[in-house]
């Protein structure tokens, strides 16, 4: 598809640059973000992000706690897809303690991990069309969220903060009925998807919105050490699942879904959102994969630590969250708390592009570039 | 409690419902809320899920306003940080009267989960604005807010309109039951 590009030529016009401020309660920064904005008529020359409204003081929570009660506060991180927050940190505990978790809760994990991709995909895909105006796919891709909320629920007992994924196993075994139901999700998310690409992602109004705007070159891209589908929008294909596989990934066969300049070029926003659209599709082909592979018995608690104790000792442990990589930096000081939990959070590395994509667009298209760069700013103020 | 309860009154013939006017404004003031949309933390996204679908809070005509000025009500969906709370005070006097709040949720009901070291969170959005209803949870369940919601309406339900100060100490006694 071939885009007309609009240059704007407005001639000698001499304009006051303008200071506006968008945010920290604007219903499309996504959260808590104030956005300092410097523009030329209405096009958009700086843009200076001020975060720290969600400041929630989390790795001074982690040094207070002991190892169990930090899982908790990992899950506020990124609110939208704890399942996947809570791993990383759990499996450089189980690293330093030496414990190898059973094949059964190996499978469970990357189910439910895969499960809430899914579920972080369809908000972010429908809070970047509802940026767009697009209200529709909203409605059909929340539908279908509460179908895998319910599963999380019946599963851990919460909608939303799981604490589920604990040192050496899981919280609780999963439901009677857990290969079924999660069977129908995935049959229904296929549906879904099938949908909302012919509603939003081939829509022309959307296309023309999104297609050529925020254009993020590969190279801008891994100097500002982004990650997820940010990186792989602008087509590096980078995912840690391959690169550099933890627990159980080599075990599955799925591509690592990269931009493409089918429609628009590599690295603009519509990529971003592809990007997503087709992460769904191979984390069902995981979720088929891993249910048909899955062990039925076994217990999730069997290897149990008494004492959550890590020896004296320091790791890096990281995961691809639906946002990117997540890791965590654990010093030991062999006590029942950590000494010191860093966190490499994913919001904060990708929303640091943002000044440097967003100049030269309409105000308008700001809005887009953000919503296709799918923050949470309980992960970027931490 | 509610206006067209009337209808049931031994004066209703000929459609003619005996009332007061303050009723009638209350029962339109109660069932046309409208909240100023926006959101602080993972409550916010529970609350996503309310407007969305599934839950659909428009049902209880509700209807999202990006405005302050014509919002009835306001949500503190979350933590609300120290830096946070001057921008929601900011808000909340910038909304016109009769306004109501709701807070969502353990963090801004106590502080919730970060009430012993958060030392840039504030412990209670009712250290700052006065809160009308309190929906606990972390996050409460879709059910529950909506729960506060229909509080919320009782509580605007039962509200003095005329003789206002009269009434105020009157008021203050009521406690919505369930």
């Amino acid at each position: 598809m071939e885009r007309k590009f609009i240059e704007y030529d407005f001639g000698r016009v001499d304009s006051e640059r303008m200071r506006l401020n968008v945010g920290p309660q604007h219903p499309s920064t996504h959260g808590v973000l104030r956005l300092e904005i410097e523009l030329e008529g209405e096009i958009v020359t700086d843009v200076i992000p001020h975060i720290g409204y969600l400041h929630r003081c989390f790795e001074k929570y982690c040094e207070q706690m002991q190892y169990p009660q930090v899982i908790p506060y990992i899950d506020r991180l990124d609110y939208i897809a704890s399942m996947n927050n809570e791993w990383p940190f759990v499996m450089g505990v189980e690293k330093m303690m030496n414990i190898q978790v059973p094949e059964r809760v190996e499978y469970i994990r990357v189910i439910f991990a895969e499960l809430n991709r899914i579920a972080n995909h369809q908000i972010a895909v429908a809070t970047f069309g509802m940026d767009a105006g697009a209200f529709t796919p909203f409605l059909y891709l929340f539908r279908d969220r509460e179908m895998i909320l319910n599963l999380f629920e019946h599963t851990s007992g919460a909608r939303l903060l799981y604490n589920y994924f604990w040192v050496g196993g899981l919280a609780h075994d999963v439901p009677p009925n857990f290969k079924d139901t999660a069977l129908n999700i995935i049959k229904t998310v296929r549906a879904t998807n099938e949908e909302v690409m012919r509603l939003l992602m081939g829509n022309k109004i959307f296309v023309e919105r999104t297609v050529k705007v925020g254009i993020l070159p590969a190279d801008v891209a891994i100097n500002f050490a982004c990650s997820g589908p940010v990186l792989r929008g602008s087509g590096v294909e980078w995912d840690l699942r391959k690169a550099q596989p933890y627990s159980i990934y080599d075990r599955f066969d799925f591509n690592v879904c990269v931009g493409s300049n089918e429609i628009g070029v590599i690295g603009d926003s519509w990529n971003r959102n592809i990007v997503r659209m087709n992460e769904m599709e191979q984390s069902c082909r995981i979720i088929e994969q891993a249910i048909a592979q899955m062990p039925n018995e076994g217990d999730v608690r069997e290897k149990f630590p008494k004492k959550v104790r890590p020896p004296k000792g320091e790791i890096y442990c990281s995961a691809e969250n639906p946002k990117g990589e997540l890791g965590f930096y654990l010093v030991a000081d062999g006590g029942n708390k950590p000494f010191r939990l860093k966190s490499r959070p994913t919001s904060f590395v990708n929303l640091a592009v943002l000044p440097e994509i967003c100049k030269g667009y309409m105000v308008a298209d700001l809005i887009l570039i953000l919503g296709s760069i799918d923050i949470v700013l309980g992960e970027v103020d931490r | 409690m509610g206006f067209l309860n009337r209808l049931d009154d031994p004066f209703n013939a000929e459609g003619i419902i005996l009332g007061k006017v303050e009723d009638l404004l209350n029962w339109g003031r109660a069932r046309s809320d409208w909240y100023l949309s926006f959101g602080l933390a993972c409550c916010a996204i529970e609350f996503m899920a309310v407007n969305a679908s599934h839950f659909d809070l428009m049902r209880f005509g509700c209807i999202p306003r990006p405005s302050p000025r014509q919002a009835d009500f306001i949500i503190i969906s979350g933590t609300v940080t120290m830096k946070m709370a001057e921008r929601i005070i900011t808000l909340y006097e910038q909304m016109a009267e009769p306004k109501y709040v709701l807070s969502m949720g353990s963090c801004a009901n106590s502080g919730g989960p970060y009430w012993e070291h958060g030392y840039h969170v504030l412990k209670g959005i009712d250290r700052v604005i006065p809160v009308d209803v309190y929906v606990p949870g972390c996050p409460p369940k879709p059910e529950a807010f909506l729960d506060g919601i229909v509080k919320l309406q009782k509580k605007i339900n039962q509200q003095a309109i005329f003789k206002k100060r009269a009434k105020l100490a009157e008021e203050e006694k009521i406690i919505v039951n369930d």
